[in-house]
């Protein structure tokens, strides 16, 4: 990122506090126009409540989060959000073209009229449908989708505005390995090709690891930002995480992390001596 | 169950059948309430099924009963009670705060507890009215006997209200419905959607009592939209349909018991559950035959 191009995100010491508890704070983050990145950690250290900090969901409790230029929550329209792990109710009777849809103009009040404008909005879902590779089972109901179809689906939505800005959260969930791979090359043609900003969540960062510019690795209540060869070593994460933490990384280049814990160990109240834990980016 | 002397004939004329039909004053606004009835359900009903809030209707039509029946015994007429009560429990419902999750479904056991209450002060209120007691089987299981021109008026207003309402959020309420959590990252009011359409519900569900009797309130609210959603998965079809569907209800219904001698809530009821059965098989039936044609190297057997 140059620093004459405008920041897509920019967030300054940002803390947020749910039910009372710090869920992470420090946090800073810089992503810049048609950036791939990934947000990484375990369960629970919150990467979705990241997320939902940038679409102005969340309140920050310190600390501030401008998007597009403005303050979070005011760009959400040039925004496509997918949220984490929705599988659709299996008797849901509803069809994936009508899904796509409705990330055109479901929020528009009253009925859609025949005519032109209904047209332009049925061809922009067949090419968002083409776009995703949907097309063949985009009439079917969604319910009866697999995971990964009702995946792409969800993307299409998310992108049926064109958004500047894509938040995916873990889009690879509960997909075996061959369409974790297709999705994530998918997202990334998209963010090359129509030059679309992504933050990802994952679980897993070896899908994603090639198309990556940087990452946010959350853990400890704290954030590391970088690019993802520099954040993701065992030093960074064991300072991280105030446990020995060992990244191992296999000759065919995917990415191993060894005792990483599954739940936060973090307790706020006991933390007072943790260094500010992050470093930079 | 007829106020007239002579038991109409069916003559296999369906003109001469239809023109009889239509002889009687009462028959006529009987046909006129239940057509609108039936089409305010059946739109409703369609967002109650894809919602999966078949819950909350049951409850408001249960709660519809005691509020007929204090209306009667306070020389009030039935319409004002099933509107009243109504709606008020679709506030309660939509307004008392609730964990996450959806329709209120971890407080299955206290909304129980209330239905059987209000079944009990409707039966008391019944009971007080003294000589009144027979009309509580038109309460539960409905009637058409009797409809004044007032009453269809008040349901043709009301009920096209609640239809303008429906159609003004019907898109939004539709992406809440499917997707709570996109819809509201994009600004759609997604509480607020929840609450104006329990209203709605609760004006639906008033509306078909009065035909239906508190208690066959699904023949006409949920029925048709089932039927319709297993046969097709086109939204404004299959909203388009449910309605179409609540109307041969509801047309079959009144004109079977008007010659057949039994009350219109069986009727309608049964006609309903009739379609509602032909459309699951028929619906298998496509399903059976999409398989067949998309050869699964999974299924094993003949
Ligand atoms: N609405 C809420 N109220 C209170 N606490 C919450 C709320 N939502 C999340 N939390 C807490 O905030 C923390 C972070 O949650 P978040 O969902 O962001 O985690 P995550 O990193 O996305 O986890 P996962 O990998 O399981 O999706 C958790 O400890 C969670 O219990
Ligand atoms: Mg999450």
């Amino acid at each position: 990122m140059t620093d004459d191009e405008p920041a897509v995100i920019r967030i300054r010491g940002a803390e947020v506090r749910l039910a009372h508890k710090t869920v992470w704070r420090h946090v800073d983050l810089d992503v810049g126009p048609g950036q791939f990145v990934a947000i990484l950690g375990p369960n629970g250290v919150g990467k979705s409540t990241l997320l939902k900090a940038v679409l102005g969901l969340v309140p920050l409790a310190a600390g501030t989060a401008e998007v597009l230029g403005l303050p979070a929550g005011s760009a959400n329209h040039e925004i496509g959000y997918l949220p984490q792990r929705r599988s659709f109710d299996p008797s849901l009777r509803i069809r994936g073209v009508d899904i796509v849809r409705l990330g055109l103009d479901g929020d528009r009040w009253g009925i859609p009229l025949p005519g032109r404008a209904s047209r332009d909005a049925r061809r922009r879902v067949g090419e968002l449908l083409e776009l995703v590779g949907a097309t063949a089972y985009a009439t079917r109901p969604i319910g009866e989708c697999s995971g990964g179809e009702q995946q792409r689906l969800l993307i299409a939505q998310a992108l049926a505005r064109r958004p500047r800005l894509l938040l995916l959260d873990e889009p690879l969930d509960s997909l075996d390995l061959p369409n974790q791979a297709s999705v994530a090359a998918l997202v990334a043609r998209i963010c090359r090709d129509e030059d679309v900003t992504v933050l990802i969540v994952a679980h897993d960062v070896n899908p994603i690891l090639g198309y990556l510019d940087r990452v946010v690795y959350l853990g400890g209540g704290g954030a590391i930002t970088g690019d993802p060869e520099t954040v993701i070593n065992s030093e960074n994460l064991t300072r991280l995480y105030g446990a020995p933490i060992e990244v191992l990384r296999t000759s065919t280049g995917r990415i191993v992390v060894v005792g990483q814990p599954e739940s936060p160990t973090y307790h706020p109240d006991l933390a007072h001596h943790h260094d500010h834990p992050h470093v930079g980016h | 169950m007829l106020a007239t002397d002579a038991t109409p004939q069916l003559t296999w004329d369906l003109a001469r059948d239809v023109h009889q039909l239509f002889e009687f004053h009462f028959m006529v606004n009987a046909f006129r309430a239940g057509t609108v009835v039936a089409v305010v359900a059946a739109a409703i009903g369609w967002f109650v099924v894809l919602r999966q809030q078949t819950f909350a209707g049951h409850t408001l039509s249960v709660v519809g009963f005691p509020g007929a029946a204090g209306a009667i015994w306070l020389g009030v007429s039935a319409t004002y009670g099933y509107f009243a009560f109504c709606i008020a429990a679709a506030l309660v419902i939509a307004l008392v705060p609730r964990g996450r999750g959806r329709a209120f479904s971890e407080e299955s056991a206290v909304i129980g507890t209330i239905q059987a209450f209000a079944l009990a002060c409707g039966f008391l209120f019944a009971s007080l009215y003294s000589g009144f007691l027979n009309g509580i089987d038109s309460l539960l299981f409905g009637s058409f006997l009797g409809i004044t021109d007032g009453q269809v008026l008040t349901l043709l207003v009301v009920g096209a209200g609640a239809l303008a309402v429906l159609i003004v959020i019907g898109r939004p309420l539709l992406f809440a419905s499917v997707d709570a959590d996109v819809a509201s990252a994009r600004g759609i009011p997604v509480r607020v959607l929840s609450v104006v359409f329990l209203v709605v519900l609760g004006v639906a569900v008033a509306e078909a009592s009065q035909i239906t009797g508190s208690l066959l309130v699904f023949a006409l609210l949920v029925v048709p939209a089932a039927a319709a959603q297993r046969i097709t998965s086109r939204p404004v079809v299959g909203f388009v349909g449910a309605i179409g569907l609540g109307l041969v209800i509801t047309w079959l219904g009144l004109g079977l018991s008007y010659y057949a001698d039994y009350p219109v809530g069986f009727w309608t009821t049964t006609v309903a559950f009739a379609i509602f059965l032909g459309a699951e098989i028929a619906s298998r039936a496509t399903r059976a035959a999409l398989a067949a044609r998309r050869p699964s190297p999974t299924v094993v057997g003949p």
